[in-house]
This record gives C-alpha cells, structure tokens and sequence, in this order.
C-alpha cells in the first residue's frame, strides 16, 4: 500500500540501501587451535569485558573463511555473550574485514595523498588491466582482488600495496606489480615479501 | 641535534633487549620506580613535554587530571594508530625501538598508578605488531614488565590490542570505544577519558612518541629536555617528509628546525626539475602553507601563528605538478570514507563537498560550486563532537583560499590544465 495517494508503492524504487546482507556461509565452529588462541586472548582483558575481543574474534573468523559469514559472526557472538547485531554492528564499520567472499589474495592499493603523489593512481590502472579487473571485484578465478585502501602509514615508500592485510609491498610500480602478480601465480604465499624496513636519518 | 629517540634505528639488532639493555635501556625506569609518582608526574609537567599525537596538549598535566582517589583501575592507552595521511613515525618508533615505547608505558603507569598499558596498534600494522609482542615476551621474561618489577613490588601488564582499519580510531574517546568492542565512534566529553575512558575507568591516553619521550626525561632531567628546542616546545620531534620530495622519511630534530630547512636540508629538497606549490605541515588535517610561509620553526606555536597546525608533523610537499582540486578531491575522499557517521555535518558533508569537488575536477562544475564548498565546509568545522569534523573541512578550505584560479580554470576550461607525470590515465574509480 502506498501512504500517498498520487505514488504507487514500490519499495525497490524508495528504499536503496546499499547495505548488504551478510552471507550466511557454511556452519561455522572455530577451530581447536583457533578456539584456544581467542581464549588465551580474552585472558588480557577483565573478565566482563570480553566485548573487547570482539576484533581479535572476527579476525580469526576471517584467518578460518576468508570473508566473515552471518555464521561465523553468531559463533563469535555466542562466544563473547554479545547479539548477533552488536557483533554485526563492529564487523561492518572497520575495513579489514571482508564482507563478502574475496580472492586468495587481497591486493590493496594505497590511494591517499602521499601515495598518490608517487603515482599510485598508475599502479592502480596497472593492477586492473594486469587482472583484467575493477577496483572493488575478484578475478573469474577467485585468486585476486583489487581494492583502494586509505593511508598505510608508509608515505616515506609510496606507493604500497598490501596485501592480505599484513604483507606491504613498497616502492611499488606498474612494473613491480606487474612481477607481484605473476610471483603470486608462480610461488604462491613464498612471494609475499613482508615489510622491508628503510629507514633516513 | 643527536637523535634521541631514533639514534639506534639503523642498527640491525637496535631493536632487541639485548641491545637497549647496552644503550641505557630501562634506566629511565629504574629511576622513576625510585621515585614518587607525584614526583615523576611534577618533572614531565615540569619538561613541557607536549603531545605528539597531534593537538600538543601537555602531557603531564593528562596525567594529572587522572582521578588519584578511586577504587577504579586506572589505564594507560597508548594510541598506536597512526593513521593520519602523511605520519609514519610511530611506526618506526615501534618497530625499531619497541622497548623505548613499553618503558614509556611503563614510567606512564607508575606515575598515574595504573597496573595496565593497552597498546591500541591500527590493524594494517600486522609486521610491526609481530616485532612488538616478540620483543615484549622478552621483556616479561627477563622481569621488566609483569610482577614485581625490577624487585620493587611493583606490577604492569602490557597487553597490545589490534585494531582493524579505523582512521577514527586514531581520536582518544573513539579509541576507547574501538578497545571496548565497539564501533570506533567518538564520545561526548566531558567527562574527559582522565576521568572516565576504558571501561569507564581513569584512563590516560597518550600517543606513541610522546611516551618515548618520557624515559629521557626521567633519565636525563628537565634541563638537558627543555635545552632541546625553543619555549614552550622542548624536546626532541619526529619529522615525517613525504610527497614530492627526494628523500622522504622520518627525520629527528628539535623545533627550532624550521620547515624549509626539514624540506630542503633533511629530506633534500623538491625532486629535480621542479619547484615548490604547496606544503600540509601537520598531517593532512590541517590548513597547507604556501612556499613563502616556510621560514618558521617547526614548533607548536609557530606553525600555529602562520594559520595552520604541526599536527601529527606529517609534511607531505606537493611540486607544481599537483592540481590543487585534485588534492582536494584525493583528500575529501578520505574523509568521506573515514567519516565514522555519528555527527550529521560531518558524514553528510563529507558526502556532498566529495561531490562537489568531482564535478568541479571533471570540469563540470559551475563557479557557485567554489562558493557552495566555502559553505558547506564552514558549516562542517566546530560542529562535530570531534576534531575530524574540522579536518574534513580544512583541505577544501585552504585549497580555495590558496588556489581559487585553479578552481575557476577548471570551470572554464571544462577540465584540469595542470599537467602531471604521475596522475593516472583514468581517475582511479573508489569502489569500496
């Protein structure tokens, strides 16, 4: 029913909302090892204050599935005493937790000033067209996905590139990225180089 | 000025206890555990030392104002993430020197009688974290931290808490919030965090170097700390050059280093073949200065009284081959997407002056626009609960209060005339 009498009712039209339901995901229990990792974890922080490892919790999720699922968040809520929602609530505001299922690897661009700068926007474009990609999608193979990240804190090697959240890759070029890639499809893991330390006095 | 903080960073072992053991490592600490932590609260206020995070609030008086008669536990946070555009020197210190940054937690939470420094770390920071809790087990086994410290019966627990890619999180009450389990969205103050913040418990928030700083001061004594810089803004700083310049990176100095000696002396200078535009002094939250405005000390007060802020002493340099609306844009999409949605102006204003400046750098904007930027901005600044609001708005200020001819070029022209050998073929789409 409409409330108006000259517009009919069409929610598709009236109500965009670009929030997405979370992905049910299969069942979801964590692992012993993991299971035993977020406990030794809730032991830092005051017994009626296990909200506080909320962070930790998701990321395990995200170590286990790849992505959070709707399943993977109940289990942490049933863990942490919290609702479903209040754990939903945290997972969808930080943007280290993937929402949706991504590829193997998660290659994050730098995009803000200082990167930028150094001309990030080029191995951007680079990366898209070495993956034949957009920013925002996963490769038909479900190896890569491009995203733009805000500021890594590591303007004095602009521009980086991060990938899956902990392997920072510096100095970065169409060129370097272009061998990032085709390393990541020879060897794998053994590509990710870290975070190699430079430092100027 | 020898480095203080940053001596040791380029030794390869420089970040083990062995090594910080050999370089009067945890001195600072064996002296303030013999000292009252009245005393050691009265010499830091009596250094000036002032926070390094950003507003340059003196740090011994946060840790005065901590409530002393409570039966709540008191905390220590040290904020860890550096996420403003520009900063990169907490993560140096970390990385290299991560002992200095757990003595400093440590003096802090025996001058402030608390038994636990949480050290909130921004989650993209996995590597430096990793060094962080290696050399921090170290630390517990050799008694430094835990039970009983040092034999004096005094005990503190360190605990490093990951956070998960939150710019926000980087403001003291959001953080508090991001630690409880919750969204990073900032609180309503007062009560100030020295009154209610973790768990609603006394809290002293405070950022990585200025932390590091203490253990000096305690050691070496306020005269040796206040004959380091100009009145008021003592002490070793933490420079951070990026941007256009030949050697960026993390360069130690006292404030009476001016800006042009940090750009042209330490980090070398604008790249060759090109010359100065535009420089953000303080993290790109604050107001940029023109090249004539340069000749200033790299201090609190002095950049304030040239109009802009030292911040978080991020220099970013920007040579003539950076359109000013494009920077805007860059910037304005940091904020928008930052914007952690609690205030109206700011998550709504982000929004619309995003759109704004994208019209005007494609070229379709009209002059209105560069008036309507002016507007929204002024109605984004000092109407937030905190200080982001002002920061979304300041890029795009400063940029049409510097640059207003380039706004109005790309409004004639129908696109950007500033030719550039780094901006991308296409404009990068954001796709979050």
């Amino acid at each position: 029913m409409s409330f108006h009498p000259l517009m009919e009712y069409d929610p598709g039209r009236f109500h965009h909302s670009e929030r997405k339901i979370a992905d049910e995901g299969a069942p979801f229990v964590f692992t012993p090892e993991r299971r035993a990792k977020l406990d030794e974890i809730l032991t830092e922080y005051p017994p009626e204050r296990k909200r506080s490892a909320v962070l930790a919790a998701l990321y395990l999720v995200q170590e286990q599935e790849g992505y959070l699922t709707a399943n993977g968040m109940r289990h942490v809520a049933g863990i942490l005493d919290l609702t479903p929602a209040e754990v939903e609530d945290v997972a969808t505001y930080y943007v280290m937790f993937f929402k949706e299922k991504v590829g193997k690897y998660v290659l994050q661009v730098c995009r803000t000033l200082s990167c930028a700068l150094n001309g990030a926007e080029r191995v951007t474009e680079s990366l898209s067209e070495k993956l034949g990609i957009k920013v925002g999608e996963t490769d038909p193979s479900g190896m890569f996905t491009l995203l733009e990240f805000e500021c890594l804190g590591a303007c004095d090697r602009a521009p980086v590139v991060m990938v899956n959240n902990e392997h920072w890759h510096e100095h970065a070029t169409p060129e370097s990225c272009s061998k990032l890639i085709d390393d990541i499809k020879a060897k794998g893991e053994a590509a990710l180089s870290g975070c190699h330390l430079k430092v100027e006095k | 000025m020898d480095p203080v903080l940053t001596r040791y960073v380029r030794e390869p072992n420089g970040h083990t206890l062995d090594f910080f053991l050999q370089h009067q490592g945890y001195e600072g600490l064996k002296k303030a555990l013999a000292m009252k932590p009245g005393d050691v609260i009265e010499m830091v206020k009596a250094s000036g030392l002032r926070g390094r995070g950003g507003a340059g609030f003196p740090t011994g008086l946060k840790w005065q104002f901590v409530l002393k008669d409570t039966p709540l536990p008191k905390y220590i946070a040290c904020n860890a993430d550096e996420s403003e555009p520009g900063t990169f020197k907490d993560h140096v210190l970390m990385e290299r020197n991560p002992h200095l940054v757990f003595e400093g937690c440590l003096i802090g939470c025996w001058a402030i009688g608390a038994k636990v420094a949480y050290i909130y770390i921004r989650g993209e920071f996995y590597h430096v974290q990793k060094v962080l809790e290696a050399e921090l087990a170290k630390a517990y086994d050799k008694g430094y931290v835990g039970k009983n410290i040092l034999g004096t019966g005094f005990d503190c627990d360190i605990v490093i808490h990951r956070g998960a890619g939150a710019y926000e999180a980087g403001e003291e009450t959001a953080l508090i919030e991001s630690f409880e389990g919750k969204r990073a969205q900032p609180r309503i103050k007062p009560p100030f965090p020295a009154v209610s913040g973790i768990y609603n418990c006394p809290t002293a928030v405070n950022n990585v170097e200025t932390l590091c700083n203490v253990p000096g001061i305690v050691l070496n004594g306020v005269e040796w700390y206040t004959s380091l810089g100009p009145d008021k803004n003592f002490g070793p700083k933490l420079y951070c050059v990026s941007g256009h310049v030949k050697k960026p990176g993390v360069y130690e100095a006292t404030m009476k280093t001016t800006l042009r000696e940090l750009i042209f002396d330490y980090a070398g200078g604008v790249r060759d073949g090109h010359r100065l535009k535009a420089v953000i002094p303080g993290g790109s939250s604050v107001p940029m200065l023109l090249p004539d405005q340069l000749d200033i000390p790299a201090s609190f007060d002095d950049v304030a009284k040239a109009g802009s802020m030292l911040g978080s002493a991020a220099i970013i340099v920007m040579d003539e081959t950076t359109c000013m609306v494009w920077v805007a844009k860059n910037l304005m999409y940091f904020y928008r997407h930052e914007s952690c949605g609690k205030c109206t102006p700011c998550r709504e204003g982000g929004d619309w002056l995003y759109k704004i400046l994208t019209r005007l750098e494609n070229g379709e904007g009209s002059m209105r626009d560069i008036d309507l930027i002016a507007s929204v901005a002024g109605n984004i600044a000092g109407k937030t609960l905190c200080p982001f609001g002002d920061a979304a708005a300041a890029p795009a200020l400063t940029t049409v209060k510097n640059f207003r001819s380039e706004f109005e070029d790309h409004v004639r022209e129908g696109r950007c005339t500033v030719p550039s050998d780094w901006r991308g073929w296409r404009v990068a789409a954001g796709a979050h």
